[in-house]
């Protein structure tokens, strides 16, 4: 039971694949630069792909539209319904619809800049790139976008920027592009290019003579775990906003895939960087599950505020005007109700830190829409945000038209990732990541609208495009099958632990220990972090940890449908994971993003970025469990937008 | 690449309905629909009896001339008697077919019985097998007079008469006309639902119109036997 | 809160199973409906028994995978998914039961948990338009009027959860299929396959061994998402034009 705080640096990484010259060129050299394969050398090679949601589901259907055979996971009953459904504001595209100034170049500036400086250029200009071809692709799905009158595309702005680019389907965007990508990958599945394993989950990565060649997973409704075989390894799986136990996030989503992918030589890039979204419904007590978000949009026309004096219990209605501080007024005047998702989070924290919040628990400010009904009447506000009120009024049992809401940030996505180069590709040749599960496009913080853009972009353009250059690089006729050493290594280890977990019999159940650390995270690698807070955690994870091996209770057997199981095996990788979160959060004594560190601050009390020493992205290498990872670091270029540091005053 | 994910089988329209529940459907809704007419003809020709014997009778012999010359003598009749038992053949196969099938779609009943249980599924399947037998009857009784109290061929007034003076004869008209009310009330809707006319606007009128044919037919067809057993027809 | 609670227990898809009663106390209004099955879970793993299994991801009512029937309805007493039904629907000292979506179509896999594969095979016989990655025209080459548009949407809402086969007294799944038909097939992106498509996802829907409509109309009363009876009129409709055209 060590702890750590301190760690090597290796080698910086690079990445090799990135090609040079115009960045607007960029992405066609590579596609000439890449080898192709053979269309009748196609069907010889099989792709695993671990998840089906954007990302997923969309490199699935086009690899075997390609003539690649896939195979296909996801721990759900149904492809369908990955957790990307759940999104609910829009996608952007630079199409510049509305004539308003958008271009390819300005959404790659807005993500650059919005992801504080932390994002590589060429990728981020890329998706900007691709970001046309989704719009296009997903409307000949049948994808219903909002249309005007006219028949066209209608779009919004979103998140603060200044152009109009979102395309949307209500509030249900995320499930729309979600339920296309499903439906072209049942197209693939009743072809037969493509074999899916529902309610399969995987449990590790096969890697043979430094390549990796397949998968275990465990069959979750008989318990027997298999080796999957294939070319290239393709993870799909989405974050690890989950380690926090309370988030918008899935009750399933997890970081297996990922931190197992990690664990055998992949490395794990900016872990700390996780986005906290400002509005979410507060939670309720100790039996809380899960968050629920409010889309961003209610800022456009709500009003945040709470009682100037503490501890101020009067129902929200008798609070007098002047007895109320709007703070986001007060302190950024010029944007507002309106600032970035990290800096309208962090303020929430302030004011409920002071004693100021409300609701149960005091964790909680009001967004009040008394304003908004005045302005614009019942009616015209029921029409834009009806849904949503009444979503609230369902979850709280409050009438949001009468009463001001109450809201509170909550953890929503992780920018963090698996590393990966321009191909995509992670530090394991033929393991793939993408989607939320790589680091690559966002940086520090992600804008409003752009992770269902990113996860389509990967899923149906970039990695069917660069895959073939690795697979076309290695020879067909080199199976691996269970019997290989490495395999069954694998197979053992993964074996052993699941028996491990199910022969403590303790007295804990899985739902204490992942709350245990959830609440450690959020207090300590949270919406704001300090050195010592920091070594604090760090300190008590390995605590945790050993606990969990101590006093674990997993009822049942591994051979058979075990929910226990399933959460008590996910455990073991967040509590592995949360140490690296820390010890990335504590090395980056800067704050930038999604990631504010106390101590590095403007005179007035905003983030401080300090691009001199912190101008890399992070990429751990994985050393062993309660051993400090190695750092490489990976210089970021910016040579088409300079850094500059963010001001909303 | 295999991206065809079709074969191309042309097999012929009767064929696709029949073997699919949704074709099936159309098949009981067309035959209901077939029926409907039927009755609406048959209930109209019954109030004739309100005009007397001589009307009645008259009407009754009328029915086997139609056609005349074109059609030989009660051809016209046949045809529909014909058109009849295909349809009620066609809408009795099809839901007793589909009501197997509904069966074994839920081999497990739920513990925990609804409150609102189905009332249109079981009042048309119980009212189905209901009319049935009660068609059977009504042939017996008044088509061929085999359990006709007084048989007299070429008397269909009298005949009627007789039926309806019976106790049993008036109160199994009376169930199964009421088993018919109800049966229409809601197989006119699905029917109209079946063959895809609803639509957001016209489902309140197309209920009306279900329930005003039941409750025409039911009172149209029963105005008989009760005129007979309070003595206003004898 | 203090609720008596009768829950389907049963082992595996070849084991019997039978109502089993548990008490459960301290539930607050505030809980949801699987918050509330969660205290109960902790309850039983920290007494030495096996916790109940049920399906739940999103929690927030949109992926589909909760799907318990409470007291003899899908989805329980309102009309939303069993994620988000809130224990303040019921009454202290109530009696709740619990049981799994009824179908043959979806066989029980453990407890409360059944398997709705068939939903999938439904779409992949059809359910899709057929535009490999690539190969899309430009997103305004063809204006669709928005109340197509509208109407597109509002059947592409569907979660795919099944409470419309649970509450259906045929365990009949005609409206999960007419909600992706009409969809796909209201909007001129869909014309093409518009024929096969009904005919191929009515098929397979048969297939499965779902049962027929009797338009009783419990499916759209239960449909956490408000897909209209109507879709199930405009299926029939396209089914007997794609057949005629076919046949």
């Amino acid at each position: 039971m060590t702890s750590y705080h301190d760690y090597a640096t290796g080698e910086p990484v690079a990445d090799r694949t990135a090609p040079e010259g115009p960045i607007a060129e960029r992405w066609d050299r590579r596609r000439f630069e890449a080898k192709l394969v053979n269309p009748a050398n196609r069907r010889k090679h099989t792709v695993i792909v671990v998840g089906t949601g954007l990302a997923g589901g969309a490199a699935g259907a086009t690899l075997a539209e390609q003539g690649y055979h896939v195979e296909q996971f996801c721990y759900q009953d149904s492809p369908r319904r990955a957790h990307s459904i759940a999104a609910q504001g829009g996608i952007n595209a630079a199409k510049n619809y509305r004539n308003d100034g958008d271009s390819i170049h300005r959404l790659f500036y807005d993500t650059v800049k919005g992801g504080d400086f932390r994002a590589r250029e060429s990728n981020v200009h890329r998706l900007a790139q691709i970001s046309v071809e989704i719009i296009d692709q997903c409307v000949a799905q049948g994808v219903p976008f909002a249309r005007e009158y006219g028949g066209l595309l209608d779009t919004r702005s979103f998140g603060g920027v200044q152009v109009s680019r979102t395309f949307y389907a209500r509030g249900q965007t995320g499930q729309q592009l979600l339920l296309g990508a499903y439906q072209a990958l049942s197209r693939q599945i009743a072809a037969g290019n493509v074999t899916l394993h529902a309610r399969t989950e995987m449990l590790d990565v096969i890697v043979v003579d430094g390549r990796a060649r397949g998968i275990v997973a465990r069959d979750l409704v008989t318990g027997r775990i298999t080796t999957y075989f294939a070319d290239a390894v393709v993870l799909a799986s989405g974050g690890y906003g989950n380690v926090f136990y309370l988030s918008t996030n899935a009750m399933n989503s997890n970081a297996t895939a990922i931190w197992r992918a990690h664990r055998r030589g992949a490395y794990f890039a900016n872990p700390c960087f996780t986005q906290i979204h400002p509005t979410c419904i507060p939670r309720t007590g100790d039996h809380q599950s899960k968050l629920t978000l409010m889309s961003e949009s209610l800022r456009n026309d709500g009003r945040i505020w709470v009682p100037l004096a503490k501890g101020d219990t009067r129902p929200p209605n008798e609070i007098p005007e002047d007895e109320r501080d709007y703070y986001l007024e007060r302190i950024y005047p010029a944007f507002g109700n309106l600032v970035p998702r990290d800096i309208a989070s962090r303020a929430a924290k302030n004011v409920c830190d002071e004693g100021r919040g409300v609701g149960p628990g005091g964790q909680g400010v009001y967004l009040d829409f008394a304003d908004a009904i005045g302005r614009l009447g019942r009616a015209g506000v029921e029409e834009k945000y009806g849904n949503l009120f009444d979503m609230y009024e369902r979850i709280t049992a409050e009438n949001p038209y009468e009463v001001p809401m109450r809201i509170y940030p909550a953890v929503h996505y992780t920018m963090g990732g698996l590393w990966v180069d321009y191909d995509l590709q992670t530090t394991v040749p033929g393991l793939f990541a993408i989607g939320e599960a790589n680091f690559s496009d966002h940086g520090a913080n992600r804008l409003g609208a752009s992770a269902l853009m990113q996860g389509l972009a990967d899923g149906y353009f970039v990695l069917p495009s660069t895959i073939n250059d690795y697979l076309a690089r290695h020879p067909l006729d080199d199976a691996v099958d269970a019997t290989h050493p490495a395999a069954v290594q694998v197979v053992a280890e993964t074996t052993e632990r699941l028996a491990k977990l199910l022969a403590v019999d303790g007295d804990r159940t899985p739902d204490s220990f992942h709350r245990e650390i959830g609440e450690l995270m959020w207090e300590y690698c949270g919406m704001a972090r300090t050195d010592a807070g920091l070594r604090k955690a760090l300190d008590r994870i390995p605590h945790i940890r050993a606990e969990f091996w101590r006093r674990i209770k997993v009822p049942g057997t591994g051979e058979e449908f075990n929910q226990s199981l399933e959460k008590a095996n996910r455990i073991v990788d967040y509590l592995e994971l949360a140490e690296l979160m820390c010890l990335d959060a504590l090395h980056r004594a800067e704050s930038c993003g999604g990631h504010f560190r106390e101590e590095s601050q403007t005179p007035d009390g905003e983030a401080a970025r300090r691009d001199e020493e912190f101008g890399y992205a992070a990429a751990w290498e994985f050393t062993g469990t309660g051993e400090a990872p190695v750092l490489h670091k990976e210089d970021l270029v910016f040579e088409y937008v300079h850094p500059t540091q963010r001001s909303y005053a | 690449m295999a991206l065809d994910t079709r074969t191309d089988r042309r097999p012929s329209f009767a064929g696709v309905l029949w073997r699919s529940t949704v074709g099936k459907k159309t098949a009981m809704a067309v035959s209901g629909i077939v029926m409907l007419l039927y009755l609406v003809a048959h209930m109209l020709g019954n109030l004739k009896i309100f005009f007397g014997a001589l009307d009645f009778n008259g009407y009754a012999a009328w029915l086997r001339t139609i056609g005349e010359p074109f059609l030989h003598h009660e051809w016209f009749l046949w045809i529909v008697r014909v058109v009849l038992v295909v349809a009620v053949v066609t809408h009795a196969v099809a839901a007793y077919q589909l009501s197997r099938r509904d069966t074994a779609a839920r081999p497990t009943a739920y513990s925990h019985r609804r409150r609102r249980a189905s009332y249109a599924t079981r009042t048309m399947r119980w009212g189905g097998v209901i009319l049935g037998l009660f068609i059977v009857w009504h042939i017996l009784d008044l088509t061929t007079l085999t359990v006709n109290p007084r048989a007299e061929s070429g008397h269909p007034y009298e005949n009627a008469v007789a039926s309806f003076s019976t106790w049993y004869s008036a109160t199994l008209y009376l169930v199964a006309m009421l088993a018919l009310g109800l049966h229409i009330r809601h197989g006119f809707w699905s029917a109209a639902q079946t063959l895809g006319a609803n639509r957001p606007g016209l489902d309140r009128p197309l209920k009306g119109l279900a329930n005003g044919l039941a409750a025409l037919l039911t009172l149209g067809f029963i105005a008989v036997p009760v005129s007979v057993l309070t003595g206003v027809v004898s | 809160m203090k609720l008596t609670l009768r829950v389907w227990r049963q082992r595996n898809p070849d084991s019997p199973g039978a109502m089993a009663t548990y008490e459960v106390d301290g539930i607050s209004q505030d809980m949801s409906f699987l918050e509330m099955l969660d205290t109960l879970n902790e309850e039983l793993i920290l007494g030495g028994d096996e916790p109940v299994a049920f399906d739940h991801d999103c929690r927030e009512g949109i992926c589909g995978a909760c799907s318990l029937v409470i007291n003899g309805d899908a989805h329980g007493p309102e009309r939303t998914t069993t994620c988000q039904l809130h224990m303040r629907s019921f009454q202290d000292g109530d009696t709740i039961d619990v049981e799994p979506w009824r179908a043959a179509a979806f066989p029980v896999v453990k407890d409360l948990v059944v398997d709705r594969s068939a939903f999938d095979r439904v779409i992949q016989s059809g359910g899709y338009i057929t535009a490999p990655t690539g190969a899309a025209p430009e997103a305004h080459a063809t204006a669709v009027p928005k109340p197509v548009a509208d109407t597109a949407f509002e059947h592409a809402e569907c979660i795919g959860c099944g409470a419309c086969v649970a509450a259906c007294p045929n365990g009949s799944a005609m409206l999960f299929t007419a909600a992706k038909v009409v969809h796909l097939n209201s909007l001129p992106q869909g014309a093409p396959e518009r024929e096969s498509r009904v005919l191929e996802m009515v098929g397979q829907m048969d297939a499965e061994g779902f049962g027929g409509c009797t338009n009783t109309g419990a499916c759209a009363t239960a449909c956490p998402k408000g897909i209209p009876l109507f879709s199930i009129a405009k299926m029939n409709r396209e089914f007997v034009r794609a057949a005629r055209k076919r046949g």
